[in-house]
């Protein structure tokens, strides 16, 4: 009998309700994240079927997707329609519910681990592909869809097939500069947006455990941007200190035994994954997006491809596409494309040490004159921290928007959208036509990237910024 | 859930990779509260080019898509998979699929047929020039015009649910008792509603 294990394998044997001949296993959930836009159809299937919701005090929900960032009342009709069905369901289930305003909504990827709910160990669910987030803390964390909202609701348990399990393994030491955003740009460039479809994927190496928490759920959320169910850290050190004395994390006694007990999760020495990859991170450049999805990515220092390179006659097509949709020709260099929007937002990264790093780097400068630039603090508790250490004001100075915490630009189901035909430096996580608007063209970086370019009107690596005179 | 019962049909043919469920049904029509009515903004941004693939005569009143691989992938939104049982879909065949919307469509009895690449480009063909093609479930057979029966493969549980129209979530509820062992062996790790 094998008995290394992977940390996967403990998650998931650990959560087995019910495994009979013949039917997928039945995974208890430890948490359940509800937000607006995946739950009204859910809540109305447990109306019309006389179900209640089995454990609210294990739901979360929060408003994130289509709140406006500017302050005052939801002009959108139909947005508010669906802010007031969440309200109505939550109070009907009662479900606990961090509404806009309340001073503790925000991006539900983000006020989940700020609240110390996301913990190593533990099985979390939310109709919301960038669930895979949360595995950062070495948690099992994946997207579900609306009938599986439902599903956790009514039972707090979901039917699963086993995925398969693959180690990503980081391996050099990354250049100055280059960020958490441009491991896994790379990452996915490499395997291709269908590389890690059907499995279960843990990140590893050096690289990975000397990252910030924040880093490693920026990481572990762009999981699903190559196809993966899931994405996990082992949980070590940094995460513990992370965690304590979160207000949902456990105290006194409780924490001592958590502790022990997740201290017993990491990956086996000798345990196997059905797939092992090495990325070598030595010579890489910070990474931005030239295509319609995520894996069309190039070094900043590089160029944009020529669909004439490929062999493969699915790929030309697909490349030409993109080029036409982006409005790019062949070989031109990425550092001379210039853009006229620039968000530092979404679940990606909107965290505090990713306002901090793009401050750093506009302190005491001032933004292109064509460029819009807009942050957007993933929480409210973000923003208040960000404003406590005078961010905003940093912000503010070198002409960014400083919003409210939401989606906002990252899908743009809220007001802020991208015209047709306008170019944008984004720090979040999709570039499929449209994401930002119909007709945006998205290209996707990190904070500081996004920063540096806010500030030159034209992609460029922070280093290359004139001195702050 | 609706039940999936032997579909013939025309076949429309989408012959692009990786579409992403934000281009199936964009984000602006996911602010609806209603799980119908997702049809009419199927392909929403492609469909206003009249040259789209999908506007072509012989596809019309099609049943079933033909796509390229990692159909659906990117966002868990579930209107995707409404959106096309809503605009008449009952199957969608492609190399591979997206993980979380492939569930979706099961939940709801939108039937995801894999099949490989090159048996795609060889129906892709036979559909372009208009025609109808069978799926039986039953069977586990993709039948099209003049081609030997193409066997595909669907977890057998999954097969008897869509079959049967079976709710998922009553079929869970058989096990209450042993969630309730569960429960009772293992304290919840959190407690959201004394935050
Ligand atoms: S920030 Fe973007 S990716 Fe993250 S949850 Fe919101 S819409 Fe989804």
């Amino acid at each position: 009998m094998r008995t290394s294990k992977t940390l996967f394998e403990r998650i998931w044997e650990s959560h087995l309700v019910a495994h009979p001949d013949g039917e997928p296993a039945l995974l208890y959930v430890d948490l359940h994240l509800v937000h607006e836009v995946t739950s009204p159809q859910a809540f109305e299937g447990l109306r019309l079927a006389s179900r209640r919701v089995r454990r609210p005090e294990l739901t979360l929900a929060t408003m994130d997707h289509n709140v406006p960032t500017t302050e005052g009342p939801v002009d959108d009709p139909l947005a508010r329609q669906q802010l007031d069905a969440l309200r109505d369901n939550c109070a009907a289930f009662g479900v606990p519910l961090f509404a806009t305003g309340s001073g503790r909504e925000g991006i539900v990827h983000v006020i989940g681990p700020e609240l110390g709910l996301t913990q190593p160990g533990m099985t979390i669910v939310c109709g919301d592909s960038h669930t895979s987030t949360h595995g950062a803390f070495g948690a099992l964390a994946f997207g579900i869809g609306t009938s599986e909202v439902e599903h956790v609701l009514a039972t707090q348990t979901l039917p699963q097939s086993p995925p398969r399990t693959m180690r990503v393994v980081f391996e050099g030491d990354p250049p100055e500069g280059v960020s958490a955003k441009d491991l896994i740009l790379a990452a996915i460039g490499e395997a291709g947006v269908a590389g890690g479809v059907g499995h279960v994927v843990e990140y590893a190496g050096r690289v990975i455990e000397q990252l910030s928490m924040e880093n490693r759920m920026t990481i572990c959320n762009m999981s699903i941007e190559w196809g993966a169910r899931a994405g996990m850290v082992a949980p070590d050190d940094t995460t513990f200190a992370y965690l304590e004395g979160r207000a949902g994390a456990p105290r006194g006694r409780a924490w001592e035994r958590a502790l022990d007990e997740w201290r017993a999760l990491p990956t086996d020495a000798g345990a196997r994954f059905d797939q092992e990859v090495v990325v070598d991170v030595s010579a890489l450049a910070p990474q931005v997006t030239w295509g319609t999805n995520p894996a069309m990515v190039a070094p900043l220092d590089g160029s944009v491809p020529d669909p004439a390179d490929y062999d493969d006659p699915d790929q030309r097509a697909a490349v030409e596409r993109a080029l036409t949709y982006m409005g790019l020709d062949p070989g031109t260099p990425i550092g001379e494309i210039s853009v006229d929007r620039v968000f530092i937002g979404s679940c990606t990264n909107s965290r505090i040490e990713d306002l901090r790093s793009a401050a750093a780097i506009i302190a005491g400068r001032r933004i292109h004159p064509r460029v819009r630039a807009l942050v957007v603090p993933g929480s409210a508790s973000v923003k208040r921290q960000a404003e406590e250490e005078g961010l905003d004001r940093i912000f503010a100075a070198a002409g960014f928007e400083w919003r409210r915490a939401g989606c906002s630009m990252c899908l743009g189901m809220n007001p802020d959208i991208l015209q047709a035909g306008e170019r944008c430096a984004s720090t979040s996580n999709r570039n499929f036509e449209g994401r930002q608007g119909a007709g945006g063209r998205t290209h996707l970086v990190s904070p500081t990237v996004a920063a540096a370019t806010a500030l030159a009107g034209h992609f460029v690596h922070p280093q290359e910024l004139e001195p702050v005179a | 859930m609706k039940r999936f019962e032997k579909v013939t049909a025309r076949v429309a043919v989408l012959d692009r990779a990786d579409v992403d469920t934000d281009q199936i049904i964009p984000k602006q029509f996911l602010k609806r509260i209603e799980r119908t009515g997702y049809g009419e903004f199927l392909f929403f941004d492609w469909a206003k080019d009249p040259g789209f693939e999908l506007h072509r005569p012989q596809f019309a009143g099609a049943r079933i898509l033909l796509t390229g691989r990692n159909f659906g992938c990117g966002s868990s939104r579930e209107h995707a998979a409404w959106a096309l049982q809503d605009a008449g879909y009952d199957a969608v065949i492609a190399p591979s699929f997206g993980d979380i919307f492939r569930t979706n469509s099961l939940k709801i009895g939108l039937l995801p047929v894999a099949l490989p690449a090159a048996e795609i480009r060889v129906l892709m063909e036979v559909a372009n020039d208009g025609g109808e093609m069978t799926i039986d479930l039953e069977a586990l057979e993709l039948i099209a015009p003049d081609r030997p029966r193409i066997p595909f493969q669907l977890d057998a549980f999954e097969r008897e649910r869509l079959l049967g129209g079976l709710d998922d979530i009553a079929l869970t509820l058989r096990r209450d008792p042993e969630i309730t062992a569960y429960e009772a062996a293992h304290p919840a790790r959190v407690a959201t509603i004394s935050l």
